[in-house]
This record gives C-alpha cells, structure tokens and sequence, in this order.
C-alpha cells in the first residue's frame, strides 16, 4: 500500500514548520512504514525547505526502521533545492548510524 | 540598561558595540545615539528592542538629542518599544528602502506566517530569497526551540543597495547558549558554549551522533557557513562571550574554506564582554557572492559529515599494543 502526502497542502511554498513535520512523522509516516507500507511525500510547489524541517520529518524513522524507511519513503516533484536538503540529511544520518 | 548605537553600527565594530553596553541596572534601559550621525546594524536594533520588551515599554526610553538620521530608528520601529515618542514626521509615500521592521516572533505559527510576508519587503531574486528565508527560517526556529524566552525572538533586516547586502539580526532574552548546552555537553564558559553550538552535528539536545529526534545540530554552522561563503560577517553574542566571524579575504580567490570548528575561521572572540541574558546572532549576505542554495549546501555538507566522521573516529577504540 502506498501513502501519498501533499506536502504544499501543509506547509506551503517553504518548508520550515517543524510542528507540522512532527506531526506527519508521528501520525503518518512512523505507523505506515511501520506497517509495510510506502510513503510518497510529494513536493509539487514547494520551493525549499530547511534541514531542520527534513530532519524533523524523517532523521527518526530513519534511525528506527532504517534500511525500511530508506527503501519505503519516497520523494516526488523536488526542485533542486529540496533535493540537497534531503540528501544532506541522508547522509548524516547514514554517516551517524553506520547504515 | 543602556545602549548606544554609535555612528559606526556594522558587524566589523560589532566587539566593540558589545563592549560598550551596560546592564548594571536591569530595571530600565535607556537607549542614546551619537549626537551627529548614527549607523546600526539589524543586530543593534533586535537586541535594544528584545531588552525594551523584556524590561516593558515604559521602562524604556531613548534619550538625549537624535539627529536626523534617527528617524531610520522610527522606520524600524523602535520608537515603538519605548515610552518616547518619535519626533520624526515623514509621508507614507516616501521611499522607505528595503527593509524588514522590527517584528516579535512568538510561535512556529507566528514564524510560518512571518517568513512569506517578510521577503516581498526585501524584493530579492528568487534565488536569493531562498537564501533569506532559509536563514530566517533556521535561526527564529532556534529561538523559539531552545531559548525557552515568553517573549520570543526579536528580528529585522535591512538591504543596502550600495553593497548590495542583506544584513539580518534576531536576537532573545533567554537562557543563553551555555545554558541550553549544559545539561549534554558542560561547557566551561559561554565562548566555549558558543564554540559547540557553532560545530556541525552538536546540539544542545543530545550527544548522539545525527542528533536528536527535532534536531540536528546544524542550523547555526549552516548558517555561518553561508556568511563565509559569501565573504560577509556573521556575529553571535550570548553570556560573557562574543564570536565574530571576519570578512573572507577578498585577495583570496575561490570558494572560501569551511571549517567545523569555528576558532579555525578568521575571527576574533571574546569571554569578558558585559554578560547578557539571552542570545544575538547577526549575519551579512553579500548578494554578488551568493551561489545558488543548491550548491552552497553540497559545499556546507560535505564539512557536515566529515565532522560527523571526524568524531566518530575520534571514539575508536586503538589496538592494545604489549
């Protein structure tokens, strides 16, 4: 099963609300990837996001489920800019948890 | 309390504005100005407005006579923090520059609906709006996570065309950096408190490496980062101690160097400066410097996770040779 979430619907054009991304990662995405399922965050319309936002949203299931939520969690209509902020915090994370 | 914004308000002075505050009587403040021509940076402005605020509005005041070029104090709003009334009388239809006034920060909400409203005021590019909102974006978050202040941040900004520059300063009368590291990682003074809180990957949160669930320990590094690849000044102030980071050499050509650790940076420090209960942070992006977000953080995380590399190595176990 796949989960798709509107990202632009919630945060708007940038992504810097960490209590929103707190509560997507505890009332969708924690649960579903727990689950088996997918999740597809999808960022058409944002423009940018900060490292705290993207670290807020996903540093967690990543250190919990970790190969599972790096194989479930899917990113869509990303500019650039979402993109490296998502990457950094992969990196890290994988460079922190020796994944 | 008391402050004064001289006729040399930038963030190369930034130390010796620091140095000439008073805190000695915390009941009041009383803000004075030079008595021909005053400069001020953003960063001058939030701390004299977060401590107007902390002390109430009738405790504070701004004193003695203000040339004309303290009505740029009235743009700003800080005649509205204090008990004095501005004399400066202006048309709504003058030019006001590009500038964002003196604004309380209260909630991640308050911050969310801030941030879209702010830049238009700056009329950037859109690459260089990213840029201002990300900064923004991270150091009002640290304020309102860590700083545990009822009154939140303070923040401003001013562009000056001449230089093409955006100078930003967000400022609160919390806990301080040392004490919001203490509790994981007992610093010894505010400097070295300030130290911690500018390397990539420490947070006042955990010791973990990756940091914790909310944070990860890069909101600061990314943002100094971004003042040193853009030759510009970044300034934080909090307790005893005072960082400057300087201005890149401008005879050294290619991107700037990034560092974890901020001693490493051309800058000058200070552990004596007259201790303020709270948190000021101060940045300069040169616009003609700035690259494209994308690529200033490919830049800043690469030292991110060396750091993080560096660290880990450092707990390595040796082999035991007999």
């Amino acid at each position: 099963m796949k989960n798709m979430i509107k990202m632009h619907q919630l945060i708007g054009d940038f992504a810097e609300n960490k209590e929103v991304a707190k509560k997507l990662r505890e009332e969708i995405i924690l649960p579903s990837l727990s689950e088996g399922n997918e999740v597809i965050l999808d960022f058409e319309g944002v423009e940018g996001a900060t490292q705290s936002f993207i670290h807020a949203l996903v540093s967690e299931p990543i250190r919990l489920l970790r190969n599972d939520a790096l194989e479930r969690l899917y990113y869509k209509n990303t500019n650039d800019n979402v993109q490296s902020i998502i990457s950094v915090v992969y990196r890290y994370m994988q460079e922190s948890l020796a994944i | 309390m008391k402050i004064h914004f001289s006729n040399q308000g930038n963030l190369r002075n930034f130390q010796a504005f620091v140095r000439s505050l008073d805190f000695s009587d915390p009941s009041k403040l009383e803000i004075t100005t030079h008595d021909k021509w005053i400069t001020v940076h953003p960063a001058h402005l939030v701390l004299a407005a977060a401590l107007a605020v902390k002390v109430g509005k009738q405790n504070a005041a701004i004193l003695g006579d203000i040339p004309d070029t303290g009505r740029y104090l009235d743009r700003m709003g800080l005649y509205k923090f204090t008990k004095t009334p501005s004399t400066f009388a202006y048309s709504e239809k003058e030019p006001a520059g590009r500038f964002v006034p003196l604004s309380e920060i209260k909630t991640a909400d308050d911050q969310s609906c801030f941030i879209p409203e702010m830049v238009p005021l700056l009329h950037l590019s859109e690459q260089n709006a990213i840029v201002v909102k990300y900064i923004f974006s991270e150091l009002v978050r640290n304020v309102l996570e860590h700083s545990l202040s009822p009154y939140g941040a303070i923040v401003a900004a001013q562009y000056y065309k001449k230089t093409n520059r955006i100078s930003i300063g967000i400022c609160d009368t919390g806990i301080g950096i040392w004490k919001s590291m203490r509790e994981n990682w007992q610093p010894k003074t505010d400097l070295d408190a300030i130290r911690l809180a500018l390397t990539p990957g420490i947070t006042g949160t955990t010791r973990n490496e990756g940091g914790s669930i909310e944070n990860g320990g890069a909101g600061l590094f990314f943002t100094k980062s971004m003042a040193k690849i853009t030759r510009s000044y970044f300034a934080i102030y909090s307790g005893s101690a005072e960082y400057t980071l300087l201005k890149h050499r401008s005879d050294i050509k290619g991107t700037p160097t990034l560092y974890a650790d901020p001693f490493r940076d051309r800058h000058t420090a200070t552990n004596d400066a007259p201790a303020f209960e709270g948190t000021l942070v101060a940045v300069d992006i040169s616009l003609d410097e700035t690259p494209e977000l994308t690529a200033l953080l490919n830049i800043i995380s690469q030292v991110y996770d060396d750091a993080i590399k560096e660290r880990k190595r450092a707990k390595f176990k040796g082999p035991k040779f007999i």
